[in-house]
C-alpha cells in the first residue's frame, strides 16, 4: 500500500521547501558582498573574514563551548542516574515528587526557569558567570537526558542482567558490563541532545549569565535585534554547516553499523 | 547504600536547582517592590527566630496578583498568548499533517532520509531559524522582492512585526514537533485497514476520514500539545518577528524583569503563567497515558 | 431419492460466476500470474493453494480490485470488472490480518459496510444482529477488537465481510493466525456458513490440509500458474504432476524408465532392483522417463516376501515416526532410495512388529501408484 501519489509528492516537496528554503537563502546571502543584506551585489567571503577578527564573537563562542561540554557531561551522568531511579529503583519516599521534578522542566517555559534560577543565585549570593550558566544548563538538560535514557531502559530486557548475575557478576559489574553497553547509544544521544540544548539556549543563559560571561546566543541576540546583518548570516552559515556535517556523519555511521550487522546476520544464516 | 546514593544525588540536585528556585519565585510574587538589591521586601531574617518568620509571613500579600488584574496589559497578554498559541497550533497541524502523511506513505528506503530531514532543523540553532525569517519577511525582504518582480503585488506587504510573522515563525520552528508524533502514529497503521474500508464500500477520501484520522488521533493530540504548551511562554519569536504589536506573556515577563526591574510583578506573572499551563499539561499527560495503555 | 452431485464444472450448460481469460499480471520484470484461464462457479468453495510467492494472493487481490491485470480480462457474472473500483464491487474480502478497525466496536465493524450503502438504521441493526447470531458473537457486540480472543476476531472479520451479502467472498489465509485445534473447528464452521449463506467462497491458503477439508475444488499453484484444479479427492489420488503429488500429502517418488507391458507399464528404476508394474491412463513410449508416485498408506510392510503382489522391494527400516493414529516407516532400499510406508495403529499398546534396522518387504498393487511424466 506504500505508494507515492501526486498528493504525497507535492506535500513532501512543499513541506521540505518550507523547512529548508529560509536556511538556504540565509546561507546564500552570507556570501553577498554588499552591506545591504537584501540586495545581491556579487560573491564575496569578506564577512567570514570580518567574523574571524571579531574577538567578541570568538570569546562568546569559546564560553558557549565550555558551558556546553561541561554542562552536558554532568547532565548525562545525573540524567542517567535519574533514569535508573525512575525505571529501576521501585518505591521510595518522595518518588512522585522526584518524577514530577524530572518531567516538569521539559514543559516549563524558559523564561520561568531562567527567572527562578536567577532569583536563587541572587538569594544565596552566588556571583553570576560561567559557573551559574553551567548549573542552570545542567539542571534542565539532565531532564531531557533522563527521558531519552529511561525510554531505552524501559524496553531493556532485565533477564540479561539476571543472566550476568547468574554467571557470577556483582550487581555493579552486571550494570557496567551488560546494561551500560546496551543503553550506551541512548546515553550518547542524551549527551548530544544536552550539548545542543546548551549551545542553543538564549533565554536561560540571559538570566543566569554575568557581565563577563556572554554566550554566543546572547551575542547573536543583541546583534539581530537591530536587524539582519551579513556578519550574522556568515556566523549562522558556519553553525548550520557544523550541525549538518555532524548529523549526516552520525547518521552515516549508524547506517553503516546497521548494514554491517545485517551483513553479519546474513553471513551467519548462510554459514 | 549504593541505591541511596543513586537516588540522593539527582534528587538533591533537582531540589536545590528546580524546586527551591521555584518556591523563591512564589515568595517574591507575594512580596513588595523595594529599590534596594534584591529589590523586594520582606527578606527572611532567620536570626530573629520565630518572630522574624511571623513578621515575614505577615508582610506577604496578593497585591501583585491584584495588580495583574487591574492593569489590562497583563490579562490582555495572557489572552493574546493563548490565542496566538491556539491559532499557531492549528496552522502547524494543517502544514504538518500532509508532510507526516507523505512520509508514512513514502517507500521504505526513503523514510530514514525523510526522517533525518525533519530532525535536522531541530539540531540547528532555534535563534538562527527564527532570524532567517527576518530577511525574508521585511518590507524590502526577499519575499516582497519576489512577489514584486512577479507583478503579483504593486506595493510591498508589511508582514514583519505583525502577528502573521509570529505565526509563520511558530509554524516553522515547531513543525518537527507536530510531524514526528503524527508520523509515528501513521506509520504504525496497518495498510490493510484502508483496503478493508475500500472493500466495504468507502471511497479513498471517506476511508481517510473514517479510518486514518481516528487512528492518528493520539499522534495529532500529542503533536498539538507539543506545539501549544511551549508556544504560550514563547519569547524569542514574538520579540524578533512580532514587533511591538504582538503581545505575548513571555515577552511581558522579560520586559518586566529586565526593563522595569519589577521583580515581584515578574514573579506573579510567572506564577499565573504556570497555573494556565497546568491544564494543557495534565491533558497531555492523560493522552500519553492512554496511548501507552493502547500499546501495552 | 437421488441427490444431485454438486459438480457445475462438469456441466457444459452451467454459467461460471467468475471467468479469468488469459490473465497475466506483471510487477516490473516479475511475472506474478502467467496467462491463466479458468472458471469459478456459483456456490463453489474454491481454494487457491500454493507456497508463498506462487501468485495466489495476487489472484485474489485482482478479484478484490486492489490490483489490475496487466493483460487479459476477468469477468464477474459475465461483466468485465476491470473498470469497477474495489468499493463498488459486489465482492468482499476477509483479510489475513483481519484488518478490524481498532477504534470501532464489534458491532460498528460489522455495520461499517452497511452504513456505506446508505441503508436505513433499522435495516442495518437487523442485518448486524443476523450476522452476530450467525457467528455466535451476540455477547461481544460492544467490545473493541483488542478485547476479544483471536478466534472471535476471526469471526468478526467473517461477519463483517459477509454482512453486505456479496456475490463472492474472498478469504486470505483466514485461519492462519489460529492455533491447530481451533483451526479445525473453524474449518467446519466456515463450511457450514458457506453452505447456509450460499455465497461463493474463494480461499487462499498455503495449508494443504485446510484446502482439502473446506474446498469443493482446489487449484494448486506454482510460479504464477495453476498446475491442477480439481476436487480434493482427484488432486490426492490422481495428481497430474510430480509437483502436485509432492505438494499434497506424503508421497514416495521413484524415477525410472517405462516400457509397455501387458495391461501395465514395466518400470525399471535402479540396477539390481526388481521391475515395478503400474497401470496408467497416460501414454508412455518405450524407454521414456517416468515417475512413480506412491502414497505411504498404499504400501504394505511385511516380514516375508508377499506371494500375491508383483511389486515387492526389500529394504531396511531407517526411521519410525509414531503419530498416534498412524506410524510411518522410512525404509531404505539397497540403492539408497527411501520409500515410505504407513500402518494404522488399530490396537492400543500393541507390540510393534518392526523396529529400527529390521529388514522388511514393501509391496503394493499395480493400481496403487500414479505414473507421471514430470
Amino acid at each position: 500500500m506504500r505508494r507515492l501519489t501526486w498528493f504525497n509528492v507535492t506535500s513532501l516537496s512543499l513541506g521540505f521547501a518550507f523547512l529548508y528554503l529560509p536556511m538556504l537563502i540565509l546561507i546564500t546571502y552570507s556570501f553577498n558582498s554588499s552591506k545591504l543584506v537584501t540586495v545581491w551585489a556579487g560573491f564575496s567571503t569578506k564577512w567570514y573574514g570580518e567574523l574571524l577578527q571579531n574577538e567578541a564573537f570568538l570569546d562568546a563562542a569559546w564560553v558557549t563551548v565550555q558551558v556546553a561540554v561541561v554542562s552536558s557531561s554532568i547532565a548525562t551522568v545525573l540524567g542517567t542516574m535519574a533514569a535508573l531511579v525512575l525505571v529501576r529503583a521501585g518505591r521510595f519516599p518522595g518518588r512522585t515528587l522526584f518524577s514530577g521534578m524530572v518531567y516538569a522542566p521539559l514543559v516549563m517555559p524558559e523564561v520561568i526557569t531562567g527567572l527562578s534560577l536567577l532569583l536563587l543565585f541572587i538569594g544565596i549570593g552566588l556571583d553570576r558567570g560561567i559557573f551559574t550558566i553551567i548549573l542552570a544548563h545542567t539542571t534542565f538538560s539532565m531532564c531531557f537526558v533522563s527521558v531519552v535514557v529511561s525510554s531505552r531502559l524501559v524496553t531493556f530486557d532485565e533477564s540479561l542482567e539476571e543472566a550476568a548475575l547468574d554467571l557470577g557478576c556483582s550487581s555493579f559489574q552486571a550494570f557496567r558490563l551488560v546494561t551500560l553497553p546496551i543503553v550506551a547509544p541512548a546515553v550518547i544521544s542524551g549527551w548530544l541532545l544536552a550539548f545542543t540544548l546548551s549551545l542553543d539556549d538564549l533565554v536561560i543563559a540571559s538570566f543566569t549569565a554575568g557581565p563577563s560571561s556572554t554566550t554566543l546566543p546572547i551575542k547573536i541576540w543583541s546583534a539581530v535585534r537591530l536587524g539582519v546583518s551579513p556578519e550574522i548570516n556568515a556566523l549562522s552559515t558556519i553553525m548550520i554547516a557544523i550541525v549538518a556535517v555532524g548529523v549526516i556523519t552520525a547518521s552515516l555511521v549508524t547506517k553503516r553499523a546497521s548494514l554491517r550487522q545485517q551483513a553479519d546476520e546474513r553471513a551467519a544464516v548462510h554459514a | 547504600m549504593r541505591r541511596f546514593a543513586l537516588i540522593a544525588l539527582p534528587y538533591a540536585w533537582l531540589l536545590a536547582l528546580f524546586l527551591v528556585p521555584f518556591i523563591i519565585v512564589l515568595k517574591i510574587s507575594l512580596s513588595d517592590i523595594d529599590l534596594a538589591i534584591p529589590p523586594y521586601t520582606p527578606t527572611l531574617d532567620v536570626s530573629e527566630g520565630w518572630a522574624g518568620i511571623k513578621a515575614f509571613f505577615r508582610a506577604l500579600d496578593f497585591e501583585n496578583f491584584v495588580f495583574l488584574t487591574t492593569d489590562d496589559l497583563y490579562w490582555k497578554a495572557y489572552i493574546s498568548s493563548l490565542k496566538i498559541a491556539f491559532i499557531a497550533t492549528l496552522l502547524t497541524l494543517l502544514v504538518g499533517y500532509p508532510i507526516a502523511y507523505g512520509m508514512a506513505n513514502a517507500p521504505d528506503h526513503w523514510r530514514p532520509t525523510l526522517m533525518m530531514l525533519v530532525i535536522l532543523p531541530f539540531w540547528t540553532s532555534f535563534l538562527i531559524r527564527v532570524y532567517s525569517w527576518m530577511g525574508i519577511l521585511s518590507t524590502e525582504g526577499y519575499l516582497n522582492q519576489f512577489l514584486l518582480s512577479l507583478g503579483l503585488i504593486s506595493e510591498p506587504l508589511t508582514i514583519l512585526n505583525t502577528p502573521t510573522a509570529v505565526y509563520i515563525g511558530i509554524v516553522y520552528t515547531y513543525l518537527p514537533f507536530m510531524i514526528l508524533p503524527i508520523y509515528s502514529a501513521l506509520e504504525r497503521m496497518d495498510g490493510s485497514l484502508l483496503e478493508a474500508a475500500e472493500d466495504l464500500g468507502c471511497s479513498r477520501l471517506k476511508a481517510f476520514w473514517l479510518i486514518t484520522i481516528p487512528l492518528s488521533k493520539t499522534g495529532i493530540i500529542a503533536g498539538c500539545f507539543l506545539v501549544f504548551i511551549p508556544t504560550i511562554g514563547e519569547f524569542v519569536i514574538p520579540s524578533l518577528l512580532g514587533g511591538s504589536q504582538t503581545l505575548m506573556i513571555g515577552k511581558v515577563l522579560w520586559e518586566e524583569f529586565f526593563n522595569n526591574r519589577d521583580w515581584p510583578v515578574a514573579g506573579a506573572v510567572a506564577v499565573v503563567l504556570l497555573l494556565i499551563l497546568i491544564i494543557p499539561i495534565v491533558l497531555f499527560q492523560r493522552n500519553e497515558q492512554k496511548q501507552r495503555e493502547l500499546e501495552g | 431419492m437421488s441427490q444431485t452431485v454438486f459438480e457445475p464444472w462438469n456441466d457444459p450448460t452451467a454459467k461460471p460466476l467468475i471467468q479469468f481469460k488469459n490473465v497475466t499480471k506483471r510487477f516490473g520484470d516479475f511475472t506474478a500470474i502467467d496467462n491463466q484461464t479458468f472458471d469459478i462457479y456459483e456456490k463453489e468453495f474454491f481454494a487457491l493453494l500454493g507456497p508463498s510467492g506462487c501468485g495466489k494472493t495476487t489472484m485474489m487481490r485482482m478479484l478484490a480490485g486492489f490490483e489490475a491485470p496487466t493483460e487479459g480480462t476477468i469477468l464477474l457474472a459475465g461483466q468485465d470488472i476491470a473498470p469497477i473500483p474495489p468499493n463498488k464491487r459486489a465482492v468482499n474480502m476477509m483479510f489475513q490480518s483481519y484488518a478490524l478497525f481498532p477504534h470501532l466496536s464489534v458491532w460498528e465493524n460489522i455495520a461499517f459496510g452497511l452504513k456505506r450503502d446508505k441503508k436505513s438504521k433499522d435495516e442495518i441493526a437487523a442485518r448486524v444482529a443476523e450476522m452476530l447470531k450467525l457467528t455466535r458473537l451476540e455477547k461481544f457486540a460492544k467490545r473493541k477488537p483488542h478485547q476479544i480472543s483471536g478466534g472471535q476476531r476471526q469471526r468478526v472479520a467473517l461477519a463483517r465481510s459477509l454482512a453486505k451479502a456479496p456475490k463472492l467472498l474472498l478469504l486470505d489465509e483466514p485461519l492462519g493466525a489460529l492455533d491447530a485445534k481451533l483451526r479445525q473447528d473453524t474449518q467446519f464452521e466456515l463450511m457450514d456458513i458457506q453452505e447456509s449463506t450460499g455465497t461463493t467462497f474463494v480461499i487462499v491458503t498455503h495449508d494443504q490440509e485446510e484446502a482439502m477439508t473446506v474446498a469443493s475444488r482446489v487449484a494448486v499453484m506454482d510460479d504464477g500458474k495453476i498446475v491442477q484444479a480439481d476436487t480434493p479427492a482427484r488432486i490426492y489420488e490422481m495428481p497430474n504432476s510430480v509437483y502436485v503429488a509432492d505438494f499434497i500429502g506424503e508421497v514416495t517418488i521413484l524415477s525410472g524408465t517405462a516400457r509397455r507391458g501387458d495391461g501395465a507399464y514395466e518400470i525399471s528404476f535402479a540396477e539390481d532392483q526388481p521391475t515395478l508394474f503400474a497401470e496408467s491412463d497416460t501414454e508412455f513410449d518405450n524407454g521414456q522417463e517416468c515417475h512413480l508416485a506412491i502414497r505411504p498408506e498404499k504400501v504394505s510392510i511385511t516380514a516375508q516376501k508377499p506371494s500375491d503382489r508383483r511389486n515387492a522391494l526389500e529394504g531396511k527400516i531407517l526411521d519410525i515416526a509414531y503419530l498416534g493414529n498412524l506410524s510411518t516407516y522410512h525404509v531404505e532400499l539397497p540403492g539408497g532410495q527411501i520409500v515410505k510406508a504407513q500402518t494404522a495403529n488399530t490396537t492400543r499398546l500393541s507390540r510393534r512388529s518392526f523396529t529400527w534396522e529390521d529388514r522388511v518387504w514393501l509391496s503394493w498393487t499395480d493400481t496403487a501408484g500414479v505414473l507421471l511424466k514430470g
